[in-house]
């Protein structure tokens, strides 16, 4: 077995089975826990809890106005690469072919060119982000080694996944199964890591908009 | 019979040149040759006259050809190759003096022919093998005139000046190499390994690999450059992918989804429909087969990846490069329920520390 036989098999069905295991784990773990019933009666006039958390998902999807000189950067540059990363994850062929050969479901991609362009403008932001964190005092001081190995992952599938597509650097092979090993990485680190906000963050600003709404704040 | 041995050394002593223009083949088209054999080996141009002049003054070249577990499509290959052909004209080059398929004699006619050449031509003679060894059980499973291919290989290459592996058999194990492999089949180069070891492989190879790296050793006297899997560069230096005419395609995004769908009518790209040329180095492309009319991925079948090894155990010939090739289906809802399992259990102690906490209070 050579390392792309090994990268497209035992590698990624055991990332997998690490990726849904540890996300159910933490997802369940968080959502069964004992909630405190919070006996108030609602501010006059105040949302559902229901439309309360919703609200509060959809609008901290936009900075406050009174944060956002100071955030702009980092809110639109986060855009860049979450979208980015959208768009090459599901819309890249052999992407939408793996997702179809585990789950049966396929859409129509995207020219492989368009990809590759997202895939490099992917890649500048995620590394924009990275000099944020390093450069930034408060950035530095909020960041630990977790969000450091978090970054990794993510820019690791991306750039190995232009240099193959490029075959920039080996054998088409041998990048292919590096980057396929290191898609493999980010599976077994996702749901250890702050990755995980991927799934938390809907129940996150939904708790704390329930909670707030609840109290008549608007959060 | 004596009239008869003397016309034959007088043929082994005789360089190209001189069997060349017995023949009447003239000086211009054997540089025209030299030329070509040059440009599909991707040698500089002013390698063709060295080549030429290579060639012309070579001996015939003895050559040994041992069929061990193969199909005999690597000879079909090479002789049912276009006529006339440059490969016919290498062949005229070699002295094939030992084929399971190609020559006149039989029993033990057949392996004393081989003897007399192992000895005529000590150190110098090349032994072509197609097909893989067996191992098991001692290698009873494939034997010739009473014995193993283990031992005829053995004693075979002992005085050989090289050895070339053709075909995906001889080369990486091939076919009886496939999982569960039941004859223990190993390729040539588990068992040369005191005799440079040329792999040419494919299923079948295509011929002007296997003549041009003939070609290769007369005119220099030496093997071609080789990749990490023993491979002549000249003809496995690039992917399929690399020079496919539906590489476009695939930059575009457009991908035949099935072999009748309008994509496939439209000649897109077959890599949704699994081709395996982007990890598959061969000169198919470029080269063609049947005198260079067409190769698999133009007749609308993708690339199987025959010149790799264990092509036959890297998943469906028809997923994707790029999918899984693993089942994952009962180890993820096997991980689910593990998961949920844990999570459940990490909220009710939550609940039981709380509770207890509450009860203190
Ligand atoms: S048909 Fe195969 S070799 Fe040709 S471009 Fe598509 S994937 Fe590459």
């Amino acid at each position: 077995m050579d390392l792309l036989d090994f990268a497209r098999g035992p590698a990624i069905e055991f990332s997998l089975a690490v990726f849904v295991l540890g996300t159910i784990w933490r997802l369940a773990a968080v959502l069964l826990l004992p909630r405190r019933g919070d006996l108030s009666k609602a501010r006059e006039g105040a949302p559902s809890r229901v439309s309360g958390a919703m609200g509060t998902v959809f609008r901290r999807m936009w900075p406050n106005k009174a944060f956002i000189h100071r955030t702009i950067f980092t809110t639109l540059n986060s855009y860049v690469f979450h979208l980015g990363l959208a768009i090459v994850v599901f819309g890249f062929v052999p992407h939408i072919q793996f997702i179809h050969g585990l789950f049966g479901v396929s859409w129509p991609g995207l020219p492989t060119n368009f990809i590759y362009g997202v895939g490099v403008i992917t890649l500048v932001s995620l590394f924009a982000a990275l000099a944020r964190r390093l450069f930034h005092p408060v950035g530095r001081l909020l960041s630990g080694v977790s969000d450091y190995i978090s970054w990794f992952m993510t820019a690791a599938p991306v750039l190995t996944g232009l240099l193959a597509t490029s075959h920039l650097g080996a054998r088409y092979e041998t990048l292919l199964a590096i980057h396929i090993l290191s898609v493999a990485a980010f599976f077994i680190w996702f749901p250890f890591g702050k990755l995980m906000h991927a799934f938390l963050f809907v129940f996150s600003r939904g708790a704390t908009g329930a909670r707030f709404s609840h109290r008549g704040v608007n959060v | 019979m004596n009239e008869h041995v003397t016309a034959i050394s007088k043929r082994r002593d005789e360089t190209l040149g001189d069997a060349l223009s017995r023949q009447g083949i003239s000086r211009r088209a054997f540089l025209k040759y030299s030329a070509y054999l040059a440009s599909i080996m991707a040698l500089p141009p002013s390698a063709a006259k060295v080549m030429a002049e290579g060639l012309a003054k070579a001996r015939r070249q003895a050559v040994i050809w041992l069929s061990f577990q193969e199909c005999t499509g690597c000879t079909e290959s090479l002789t049912r190759s276009f006529s006339p052909s440059l490969e016919d004209l290498i062949f005229d080059f070699i002295s094939l003096d030992y084929h399971h398929t190609l020559q006149a004699a039989s029993g033990e006619a057949a392996e004393a022919a081989r003897r007399q050449s192992m000895e005529e031509n000590k150190g110098k003679y090349i032994v072509i093998v197609d097909g893989s060894v067996p191992m098991a059980d001692g290698g009873i499973y494939s034997m010739i005139a009473g014995q193993t291919n283990i031992d005829i290989l053995a004693e075979t290459v002992e005085n050989a000046a090289a050895v070339i592996a053709v075909g995906t058999c001889a080369a990486f194990g091939g076919l009886p190499f496939a999982n569960p492999n039941p004859t223990g089949a190993v390729p040539v180069s588990d068992l040369v390994k005191n005799k440079p070891v040329i792999n040419i492989p494919g299923c079948p190879p295509i011929p002007e690999a296997m003549a041009g790296t003939i070609a290769h050793f007369l005119a220099f006297g030496k093997i071609p450059e080789l990749d990490d899997l023993g491979r002549p560069r000249s003809f496995f230096g690039e992917t399929i992918h690399d020079r496919c005419y539906r590489r476009p395609f695939y930059d575009r995004g457009m991908f035949a989804k099935s072999f009748d769908d309008e994509g496939a009518r439209e000649g897109w790209c077959l890599y949704e429909v699994g081709c395996k040329g982007p990890v598959t180095y061969n000169a198919c492309a470029t080269l063609k087969w049947n005198g260079g009319v067409s190769f698999p991925i133009q007749s609308g079948h993708g690339c199987l990846g025959c010149s790799e090894p264990n092509f036959w155990d890297r998943g469906s010939f028809y997923k994707p490069l790029s999918a899984s090739t693993a089942a994952p289906g009962k180890t993820i809802a096997a991980a689910a329920a593990a998961g949920a399992a844990l999570g459940a259990g990490a909220a009710m102690l939550a609940r039981s520390r709380r509770n207890a906490h509450l009860k203190k209070d």
